[in-house]
């Protein structure tokens, strides 16, 4: 094979200083505007409740909320309160972490779709009280289970997606 | 000669300092309800969809996803660009003259108050190995711009101050503007300096707001839009983009209007700006600005839009009004979103429904963009009503 022109840079030149190195650390921050719907939604979370709208025309129930139909393209002003619990849409066994190293634990994402909103619907999270191997969490998870939310107590919660700890398995 | 499109809806939402009660989705749904109805069609009639923005002004990576919920687009063509509103435009017009497409639909907005810390994104647009580690504030790159023009052209600070005086008080008038002041030259050169020779007062502030603009094809107006009794067409439209190195620009002049008007005002058949065109809404994010964009546009010959700005020439009942809308000092700067904030503005004048501060039997307009420091990227639009 051909050798290719140029110099390799080697680990060594990047750690030594061999080479320019140019670091700099954005400072990237925002304070997004949750607006009508979800304002209400982390109001919801905070009080311990999961507040859907309705769709007049298509009469969908959407969880997370928005106060417009992005099919039907109209407003939307109706609100109502799911019970909490859902079934399992998917989830997966996650072994990595943000450095890419191996977990020894696995986290599990799921997306829960809730009871009372329309088929389909429903939000991220992730399971607990699922056992700490792969053979256990998939003996105990499949698709269409049930599932119910375990929040925070009251005086913990603070008006954000994670006012909920974790969904697991519905008893019975 | 290719098909002209013309404008049949336009929505949008005030500008404001802050929005605080509405999320991104739900202004620009605000704005493109007031579109559809405006043009009397249903989002459904919609081919194609064009959005101007920018993930490090939105906050979020690969911003395009956020897009189409809210203007009806979702499993519909969408184009999200990187590029200030005109140019987004320009690639609508494309779009719409390959006669495969009828209707198109633009849509920018700014939620500038929910970025912390403006500057420090504006200095990640600098070149990161030989000009972001010399940690000036970004706003340099407007002082050095600010200084270099008005030292080879001749015109004074003191003209630049009352291009922001001028336009503060026009949009007294614009209940769409966020930034109205009953202000005078004075009081703008006495504002702190920032990177002299500019002010505080010379600086554009920063708004939130959503517009969202209709566009069909010419041809197919009496079908697509028979509600739509004041189309405003785009007769010409052109863009460019000079080099990033800002040492090497001529700081002088803004090359990317002059080529950006040239392409325009070809396709418009404008050989003599001054006398055809009845109206400009030019860029002013920062007060010079608009002083260099006059003359790069042909509006005044260089070293004179001072001169001819302080005997009242571009005010509203001057020969060549500029920026009757207040324009970006006025209105508020709102990143990609500003110059299809300048296009709305010629399309409210050019339908007489620009209210208190319209302008008299005007049939032509220009409006024109620029991307923002450190940029030298910018679009000029030819608008009319015939
Ligand atoms: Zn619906």
């Amino acid at each position: 094979m051909e050798p290719f022109s140029g110099t390799s840079l080697t680990d060594h030149a990047l750690v030594s200083g061999e080479v320019l190195l140019s670091f700099w650390q954005p400072k990237a921050l925002y304070r997004w505007d949750a607006g009508v719907a979800i304002s209400a939604f982390l109001d919801g979370l905070k009080a311990g409740k999961l507040l859907a709208t309705r769709c007049p025309e298509c009469r969908r129930t959407l969880a997370p909320p928005r106060v417009f139909c992005e099919l039907c393209f109209r407003p939307i002003g109706d609100w109502v309160e799911l019970p909490g619990a859902g079934t399992i849409n998917t989830y997966s066994v996650s072994y990595v972490n943000w450095d890419a190293t191996r977990r020894r634990t696995p986290e599990v994402p799921v997306v829960v779709e809730l009871d009372g909103a329309s088929p389909g619907i429903g939000i991220l999270h992730l399971m607990g009280e699922v056992g700490t191997t792969l053979e256990e969490i998939t003996g105990k998870l499949r698709i269409g289970a049930p599932v119910q939310p375990v929040w925070k107590p009251a005086a913990e919660r603070e008006g954000a997606i994670t006012d909920i700890r974790y969904f697991r398995l519905a008893e019975g | 000669m290719l098909e002209r499109a013309a404008i049949i809806g336009i929505g949008y939402t005030p500008l404001r300092p802050v929005s605080p009660e509405v999320s991104f989705r739900e202004l620009i749904f605000e704005a493109a309800v007031k579109a559809y109805a405006d043009a009397g069609i249903e989002p459904g009639q919609v081919s194609t969809f064009v959005s101007v923005t920018e993930d490090y002004v939105e906050g979020t990576a690969i911003a395009d996803e956020y897009v189409p919920d809210q203007l009806g687009a979702v499993l519909k063509p969408v184009h999200t660009i990187t590029t200030d509103g005109i140019t987004g435009i320009a690639s609508l017009v494309m779009q719409l003259a390959t006669e495969q497409l009828d209707i198109g639909v633009i849509e920018g907005h700014s939620k500038a108050s929910n970025i912390v810390h403006p500057a420090h994104i504006e200095a990640l647009a600098l070149d990161p190995i030989y000009a972001r580690p010399l940690a000036f504030h970004p706003r340099y790159v407007a002082g050095l711009e600010m200084r270099a023009f008005l030292e080879a052209t001749g015109n004074t600070e003191e003209q630049a101050a009352l291009v922001a005086a001028v336009n503060r008080r026009s949009a007294l008038r614009n209940p769409l503007a966020a930034y109205p002041a009953n202000l005078t030259a004075a009081d703008a050169l006495a504002s702190a300096p920032v990177a002299e020779p500019l002010k505080r007062g010379d600086i554009a502030q920063p708004a939130d707001g959503a517009i969202v603009l209709v566009l069909a094809r010419e041809s197919r107006l009496p079908q697509l839009a028979p509600k739509c009794g004041r189309p405003v067409f785009i007769d010409g439209i052109g863009w460019t983009q000079d080099t990033p190195n800002i040492e090497e620009r001529d700081l002088s002049r803004a090359v990317y209007a002059e080529k950006a008007a040239q392409m325009a005002y070809r396709r418009a058949g404008i050989t003599n700006p001054t006398a055809q065109l009845d109206f400009a809404e030019v860029d002013d994010t920062f007060s010079y600005k608009e002083l260099q964009h006059l003359e790069s546009l042909g509006l005044a010959r260089s070293g004179e839009s001072g001169r001819l700005l302080a005997e009242g020439r571009f005010s509203p009942g001057g020969a060549l009004p500029v920026n009757p809308s207040g324009g970006h000092l006025g209105c508020g700067y709102a990143y990609d979103m500003s110059g299809l904030r300048s296009v709305l503005e010629a399309a409210l004048q050019l339908r007489g429904q620009a209210g208190e501060r319209q302008l008299d039997g005007v049939r032509r307009g220009l409006a024109q963009s620029w991307r923002g420091l450190p940029t030298a990227t910018g679009a000029v639009a030819v608008l009319s009503r015939q």
